[in-house]
């Protein structure tokens, strides 16, 4: 499992892989904003958790197709089925690289991001801590509806269309609590929410992975 | 160590091969035969687990590694890096001995992307010996080898046979390997459509 996850982790830093990807998008999205809402401050430190959730969320779900579609193509996938690694722990380790790969330094770069949309690094802090504890989830579903349009030619239209609904549970929690502690809020246990959709992703979605994985591998 | 009974296969509810027998002990190398699109590829595909067989039973003992077309090289990998993947995952070793089984030492550092059709091959036959599974389900092997590399798959499954484990290939040409083979084309009867309980009747 911890090589599958190294290789996966290899494989996107090198080139062609798709590394950066997400952080770039992400950047883009937070730069041109400013300029799409005129400069005023105070209307950028209103939106500027939402936004930054927001942001994250269609980062992660941009590169979510390539978690299984590349080896998949390539064979690799009937492979690894047939070795002793078990599909949950397939599903895991793809799933862990991929946060790895983009939820983590989404995270780590959004209080820097959040800068530029007037937003005080204070806030930021709970933000970063919101995404480290959000974005698992958002890799996690994005894997398992991977395993669910595997095979599908173009299936990042299906597969955003069925992970988005997914999304909005992580994404309204996630908001919400960064959204308190720019009004100045105690955090109060708010990212319980959070942490119990990723938690419960953690535990359900490997097997209902697996079984997809198998039915469209046959 | 492989005891296949009354196996029908298919793909789809489409029904490929009927009644298909056979055993294969440990030392023991069986080479299915038969024309383009007779069932061989979903029969291997059966036999390693990837897929529901229609009916029948298929008792299996020990490891399997499988080996299909599609090779499952990542070109971003070097050769050395994609064996030593596998040999991880498989719980096997990875040495540099295993490189000389089909000469593959001097490309070891060279990204597999640059690799030839001829050398990816041979890096995917190296890979069932860094599994060290017992069976080595293999669909057309010999695929894009030359004469010279042919030979050393030959003597590749020699060893493994002599080491007490066994395979089960396909081809589509004979093999000259020492090796039952069986011709499929003596299981594919005329095609049937394996009816279910979604079906609406047939006026």
């Amino acid at each position: 499992m911890i090589q599958l996850f190294t290789r996966d982790v290899v494989l996107s830093v090198r080139s062609g892989g798709g590394f950066g990807l997400a952080l770039v998008f992400f950047l883009i999205l937070v730069v041109l904003m400013p300029f799409a809402l005129g400069p005023d401050q105070s209307v950028l430190a209103k939106i500027a958790p939402g936004l930054l959730w927001l942001g994250a969320l269609l980062a992660c779900l941009l590169s979510s197709d390539r978690i299984f579609g590349m080896d998949y193509e390539d064979g690799t996938l009937e492979l690894l089925a047939t070795s002793p690694l078990p599909l949950e722990s397939v599903y895991l380790a793809k799933a862990a690289a991929h946060w790895f790969t983009t939820g983590l330094p989404l995270s780590l770069a959004a209080p820097v991001f959040g800068i530029l949309l007037n937003l005080n690094l204070e806030v930021g802090g709970v933000l970063c801590l919101s995404l480290l504890l959000g974005t698992p989830a958002l890799s996690l579903i994005g894997s398992f509806g991977a395993t669910l349009t595997l095979g599908v030619r173009r299936g990042g239209l299906l597969l955003s269309l069925l992970v988005l609904p997914l999304y909005i549970p992580t994404l309204i929690f996630g908001a919400l609590t960064v959204n308190a502690a720019a009004l100045g809020k105690e955090l109060d246990g708010s990212l319980i929410p959070i942490l119990a959709i990723t938690l419960g992703a953690i535990a359900i979605l490997p097997f209902f992975s697996a079984m997809a994985l198998r039915a469209n591998l046959q | 160590m492989l005891k296949v009974s009354n196996l029908s296969v298919g793909r789809g509810r489409i029904s490929l091969l009927n009644d298909v027998n056979f055993m294969l002990k440990a030392g023991q190398a069986l080479v299915l035969r038969g024309p383009n699109g007779v069932g061989k590829t979903t029969l291997l595909r059966c036999v390693a687990g990837l897929q529901d067989p229609l009916l029948g039973d298929i008792n299996l003992e020990g490891s399997v590694a499988y080996a299909a077309h599609a090779e499952g090289i990542k070109g971003s990998m070097s050769v050395f890096e994609n064996l030593k993947f596998w040999a991880d995952v498989y719980g096997g070793s990875m040495t540099e001995e295993v490189l000389l089984a089909y000469k593959l030492n001097d490309l070891a550092q060279r990204p597999a992307a640059n690799l030839s059709a001829g050398q990816k091959r041979r890096l995917s036959l190296t890979r069932m010996l860094v599994t060290g599974c017992d069976l080595w389900i293999m669909d057309e092997p010999t695929a894009s080898l030359d004469a010279e590399n042919i030979a050393l798959f030959y003597m590749t499954i020699d060893s493994h046979l002599q080491a007490g484990g066994a395979a089960l290939l396909s081809a589509h040409n004979d093999l000259n390997i020492n090796a039952e083979t069986l011709d499929l084309a003596q299981f594919c009867k005329a095609r049937s459509i394996v009816t279910s309980n979604f079906d609406e009747p047939l006026e």
